[in-house]
């Protein structure tokens, strides 16, 4: 799957002002508690979140994560699309809600971490 | 061994721009070359550490030392210390309160995922002095 998927499977707007439409993602991690993302996220992957702030970018950088979708229709602020601009993380807003995204994505064949160990 | 020395001052007042060091360290060994996932886990490991700082400790200083065979970060705050380190080293506990868990942390996975993201880790904490958190991620030949 690609970007591109994504954008069409969440009927998602591009926040971003850059975007590579055919970069892969393999897994995705939906969560507000970037600690629990810091902890279980899995390489090249999708972090569906609602919470909106400059640190959920900087989780993304430091997890190395592809693209952020927002859920619930959140906003990014100007500051935060310049940023991920500048590290190079696509941004997108979808309208559903996380449980309806991550159902979304699971049926279009994408899963997430499975069970956390111990 | 020489080693390239970065220190940091993290600022507790603002937390926006937490994990500004963290993002100049990553930036700085990805440039030096070390393998993705040496620089993925020291990542996680000061990102998790500066964030602990900022929400509990009103900031301090990190220092790394970056050698051929290993990174060393040592983070050192004037924070309140840890009054009890096994629990705070249990996944799902914490001290964090309602404003830190709407900002997306305050979890209780900090301590325990710095942990796990290094090859050793030594915290050393008194009560009302502070917390000085020594990491050390081994770069595998």
């Amino acid at each position: 799957m690609v970007v591109a998927d994504i954008i069409k499977l969440l009927d998602a707007n591009v926040i971003s002002n850059e975007i590579d439409m055919n970069h892969p993602v393999k897994t995705v991690c939906g969560s507000d508690m970037m600690s629990d993302v810091l902890a279980f996220i899995k390489k090249d992957a999708v972090l569906l979140t609602g919470l909106n702030n400059l640190q959920v970018l900087r989780t993304a950088e430091m997890m190395d994560i592809v693209c952020i979708v927002f859920v619930r229709g959140k906003t990014p602020s100007a500051e935060m699309v310049a940023m991920a601009d500048e590290l190079n993380i696509y941004m997108l807003q979808t309208q559903y809600t996380m449980f309806d995204t991550c159902g979304i994505l699971y049926e279009a064949g994408l899963r997430g971490g499975r069970k956390v160990d111990g | 061994m020489d080693s390239i020395h970065y220190h940091y001052l993290v600022d507790g007042e603002d937390f926006a721009r937490a994990g500004e060091a963290s993002s100049s360290l990553k930036s700085k060994l990805k440039q030096l070359g070390f393998p993705p996932d040496v620089i993925r886990r020291c990542s996680i490991a000061i990102y998790e550490g500066e964030i602990n700082m900022v929400i509990h400790a009103d900031g301090g200083d990190i220092d790394v030392d970056i050698y051929p065979d290993k990174i060393v970060m040592v983070l050192k705050d004037k924070g309140p210390g840890i009054p009890d380190i096994d629990l705070a080293m249990q996944a799902g506990w914490s001290t964090a309160k309602e404003q830190i868990l709407s900002l997306g942390f305050g979890a209780g996975m900090g301590l325990p995922n710095m942990k796990k993201s290094s090859d050793e880790m030594n915290v050393e904490t008194e009560i009302g002095v502070g917390t000085t958190v020594t990491m050390t991620v081994n770069v595998p030949n």
